[in-house]
Formats: structure tokens, C-alpha cells, sequence
């Protein structure tokens, strides 16, 4: 019998240490992306410092007699794009979760759930390529817009990507309230409609939260979708059928030609942190959202 | 020109099984800084190197940066095939660029409004355009960056209101126009004639970098891609060969 615990013993430390890995790449990266960006703060980045990107003109052209390294317009166009995919992603996933949670025979619940979980695994380049050439003719013919690639093309392209993350999230939070609700309720002589909208989406509102927060996070992060049907382009403007430029975009556009050590390359090491911080704030959230509603459901954590 | 080459590689690498060459994309800003930072060996530009990248190669790399031109290009501006506009000249393109002309009409065309589309600004081709057509003045705010020239066409192919510029030996489906060097001058169309005897006014060169001059199995294919055999691979592409050969 000691052979045994002395296994249990090893795949133990095993795991402890591929865990520890894992965080100390994450903390890795950080740092690395960090240092990279600091000497913004110390002004050793031919002249730039760390209010560069804040100060006008609120124009980014980074190549240019003087480059214009405003930040606003890129931070505009995250939000914009951003915004857009929430609004078209969320309703639909919530209301494609309440209805594999509550309504659903089980035998067709086997079958969305992995179906919509599947959405997740493909490669956004390939959602990215759909959009391109399909998505964005339809978009552009179906509003009237004059320009092919713009903001809505890309929002609806991202909730493409993002519609998985919260309806797998948010579905699991409405299963996770016990059957004792829904019997509670029903025994009162609530119909299924008032108990799926009255008992069960309150009970997993902080689940749902987590999850409205996390399909954030991936969207703010999103690369390749955007870089391919946004159009690219830095304007200063709120109008969703312009074209629009990301933060992420920026970074996998310009990366390869930075020079090592200049100012544009420290400035888009400084836009990789601040992506890194509000992901990580973002995600930090929904995980605070997601042991709240174990706490309320189950009484404790 | 990555297509180039990846083409050279291809045919240069069959008739020499012992020579292997990797070909890399991304624009010429990426290959420049490719070789400062020593991540290749000879980097393909389509726009000369500045003076402070030369220094930043002669810094980090310990030779200085030889320029060995490889091929012609004609830069040409596509439009899309339902514009009935046939020339421009180079004033009207800028201003096109620059944002300060937004609609077809005012150059001559439909009342349709102007969508513009470019490169990156990675891109050799962007700065070039830059430097040659804008006087390097900004693009227009709502210029479009795409990832590459291919994109580009494609964007223009399916926008009626579409214009972009790129390399001629990418143009497919769209229209090159004939561009006049002045509003009192004949337009020029993109032929590899008028960009021999430079009369087109966006003609340009492609050009190799390498850190100190070529040598050993390198120079071979150096060589070899100024040769005959290189040289044709240049029109298969789509470029214009260097005058030397097509003479």
C-alpha cells in the first residue's frame, strides 16, 4: 500500500509545479512586456514619456515627419467595436442559455450546448476570413454604408466570437441554481415562462455577470478579427459604419516593423500593458462574480 | 515582393538542393528591422533604407548595409472596373490621399464618394507612396490599412467607390490608370516601357540588403537572381527586370 500514497505523493508535487509554471510564465510575460514599455516612465525613449500618448493632436500616425503617437482614437475604437459586439452577442447568448437551461428537452440540449461550444474553437483568423469576404458584402449591401469595412462589420464579426464565451459561462450558472427553486416556484403556480425569468435568471445573476464580463475581455483582446474586416483606419469619430482602428490591431500591425528600443516600439509595448491590465481587471471581475453566486447559491465557496 | 521572392527561393532552391532559404513576409519596415536585428541574413526592400537604419545595421550588425537593386516595379493605383476614370494626375492623387478630395465628381468622375485603401505602415510601398505622392504629408484620417497589397486589390475589386495602390504585378480584376506627372503633362500608363525609359511617374526599384557585401553561398545567389534565370523570374511575377537584361 505504500507505493500507492508514495504515487499519490509524486503526481502531487507534478502538478503543484506544472501550476507554478504556468503562473510564473504569466507573471514572465508581464514583467517582460513591462520593462519594454518602461522607459516611457524613466524618459529614455527619444523623447517620449508616458503622457506621449495622451497629448494632442488625437492622431495616431506613428510613421510621419513628426509621428503622432495619440492613443484616443485607438482607445475609441476598442470601445466602439467592443460595444457593438456586446450589444449583438449578449441578448442572443443569454437568451440562447435560458432556453438550453429551462426549456430544452434534454436530448436537443446535448446537442446545442457542445454545438455553440464548438463556435469557440475555431480559429478567429478563419472567422476573421469569413467576414472579409462574405460578412462584410452583406453588411455593406444590407445597411447602405459607404465604406465596405467598418466598425458594425467587426462588432458583428466579434460576437461571433465572443457569443460562446458567455452563453457556456452564463448557461452553467443557470444550471447551477437548484432544482429546489424551480419546484418551489412551480408549485406556486408559476408557469415555466415566470420561473425561467422571475426565479432562475435573479438566482444566476452573478454568473451571468461573470460571464457578460469575460465575453468583455476576450472582445477587448480580439486581434485577428478586427485587424481584417475593421478597415484599420484611426479616426476620431463615433459613427459605427466608419472604419475603426484597435489597440490589439495596432499592436499586430506595427510590431514587426518597430525597431528595437525606439519610441514607437516602446509605445506599443505600453499599449500591450495597458491591454494586459484591463484583461486582467476584467477577468479578476468575472472570477469575483463567479464565487459570489456559489456563495449565494450554495451558502459558502 | 514577397511574392518575388518566394518565387527566386523556389526555383533557386530546386536547381540547388544544398542551399536552403527561408522567405519571410510583412512589408519592408519588417524586413529592415529583421536585418538590424539580425534575424536575416538579406532583406528585400521596396523603398531605399534611411540613413538612420543604415547606421542602426553598421551599429548592431558591423558592416554596412549594401543596396544591390534586384527589379523594377511600377507602382500603380488601382481602381475599381465600374469607374469610368482612365487617368489622374499626380496632384489629384495626392490630394485623393490626403483626404482634401472625398468625392469622385470633383476629379472628373461619378458623383460617388471616395474610399481610399492602402498598406500598413510596415510597408515599403506605403512609405514610398508616402515620400512620392503625398510630399510626406499625413494620409487622410480614414485612409485603410490592410495587411497587404493583395487585400488591397481585393478591397478595391469589390468597392465601386475603391481606390489603392500597390505593386503592378499584384493588379488583378481592377483598373491601373495612366498618371500624368503634372496637371499640363500626358498621362503615362504603367507599362514596363514607359517605366524603362521613366516616363511613368511612379517607377521605382526593388532593392536587397545585406549586412556588409554578399559572400559565399549568398553571392551565388545574388548572382544568380541578377542573372537571366532571376530576371526572368521578375516578369513571370509580375515586375519589370532591371534595364541591363532587357535591353
Amino acid at each position: 500500500m505504500n507505493w500507492r500514497r508514495a504515487v499519490d505523493r509524486v503526481s502531487e508535487i507534478l502538478i503543484f509545479t506544472v501550476a507554478l509554471v504556468a503562473i510564473a510564465i504569466i507573471l514572465l510575460i508581464f514583467v517582460y512586456v513591462g520593462r519594454e514599455a518602461f522607459p516611457l516612465v524613466t524618459g529614455t525613449a527619444e523623447g517620449l514619456t508616458l503622457a506621449s500618448p495622451f497629448t494632442a493632436p488625437y492622431t495616431w500616425q506613428p510613421v510621419s515627419n513628426t509621428p503622432k503617437y495619440n492613443v484616443f482614437p485607438l482607445i475609441l475604437g476598442t470601445i466602439k467595436v467592443t460595444i457593438i459586439a456586446m450589444l449583438i452577442a449578449t441578448p442572443l447568448a443569454l437568451a440562447a442559455a435560458l432556453y438550453t437551461s429551462e426549456f430544452a428537452p434534454r436530448g436537443l440540449r446535448e446537442w446545442i450546448k457542445p454545438a455553440i461550444e464548438l463556435l469557440a474553437g475555431i480559429p478567429s483568423v478563419v472567422l476573421g476570413f469569413f467576414a472579409l469576404m462574405v460578412l462584410a458584402t452583406w453588411v455593406q449591401a444590407g445597411f447602405h454604408i459607404a465604406y465596405r469595412l467598418n466598425a458594425l462589420t467587426a462588432g458583428i464579426a466579434l460576437a461571433f466570437a465572443i457569443i460562446p464565451i458567455i452563453y457556456t459561462v452564463s448557461e452553467d450558472a443557470m444550471t447551477a441554481v437548484p432544482r429546489l427553486y424551480r419546484e418551489a416556484s412551480l408549485a406556486l403556480g408559476a408557469s415555466k415562462g415566470q420561473t425561467a425569468v422571475r426565479v432562475i435568471l435573479p438566482a444566476a445573476i452573478p454568473g451571468i455577470a461573470a460571464a457578460i464580463v469575460l465575453g468583455f475581455g476576450r472582445a477587448i483582446g480580439e486581434t485577428m478579427i478586427v485587424l481584417m474586416v475593421s478597415g484599420n483606419s484611426a479616426t476620431w469619430s463615433l459613427d459605427p459604419t466608419n472604419p475603426v482602428r484597435t489597440l490589439s490591431a495596432t499592436i499586430a500591425a506595427e510590431m514587426a516593423e518597430a525597431v528595437f528600443g525606439s519610441g514607437h516600439y516602446r509605445i506599443l509595448f505600453f499599449i500591450g500593458s495597458l491591454l494586459f491590465i484591463i484583461t486582467g481587471v476584467l477577468n479578476w471581475m468575472g472570477e469575483r462574480f463567479n464565487r459570489r453566486l456559489r456563495e449565494r447559491l450554495f451558502g459558502s465557496a | 515582393m514577397v511574392l518575388l521572392g518566394q518565387r527566386w527561393a523556389e526555383v533557386y532552391m530546386k536547381a540547388h538542393p544544398d542551399v536552403t532559404i527561408q522567405v519571410t513576409g510583412g512589408g519592408s519596415g519588417t524586413g529592415i528591422a529583421a536585418l538590424i536585428n539580425g534575424t536575416t541574413q538579406i532583406c528585400q526592400a521596396s523603398r531605399p533604407m534611411k540613413a538612420e537604419e543604415k547606421n542602426s545595421v553598421k551599429e548592431q550588425r558591423h558592416g554596412d548595409a549594401v543596396e544591390t537593386p534586384v527589379a523594377l516595379d511600377a507602382l500603380a493605383v488601382y481602381l475599381n472596373k465600374d469607374n469610368p476614370i482612365e487617368h489622374l494626375d499626380m496632384d489629384q492623387v495626392a490630394r485623393i490621399f490626403r483626404g482634401e478630395v472625398t468625392n469622385w465628381k470633383e476629379v472628373g468622375g461619378k458623383n460617388a464618394p471616395i474610399v481610399l485603401y492602402g498598406r500598413e505602415n510596415n510597408s515599403g510601398t506605403y512609405v514610398f507612396f508616402k515620400e512620392h505622392v503625398l510630399k510626406n504629408a499625413d494620409y487622410a484620417e480614414k485612409y485603410q490599412a490592410l495587411p497587404g497589397t493583395a487585400a488591397v486589390i481585393n478591397a478595391v475589386q469589390k468597392d465601386p467607390g475603391g481606390v489603392g495602390y500597390g505593386g503592378i504585378g499584384y493588379a488583378k480584376d481592377v483598373k491601373t490608370i495612366s498618371i500624368a506627372k503634372d496637371p499640363a503633362a500626358n498621362p503615362v500608363a504603367p507599362t514596363m516601357d514607359n517605366v524603362l525609359n521613366n516616363t511613368y511617374p511612379l517607377s521605382r526599384q526593388l532593392f536587397w540588403y545585406t549586412a556588409g557585401a554578399p559572400a559565399g553561398a549568398m553571392k551565388d545567389f545574388v548572382d544568380w537572381v541578377l542573372g537571366p534565370k532571376g530576371q526572368k523570374i521578375v516578369t513571370d511575377v509580375g515586375y519589370y527586370p532591371l534595364k541591363a537584361q532587357a535591353q
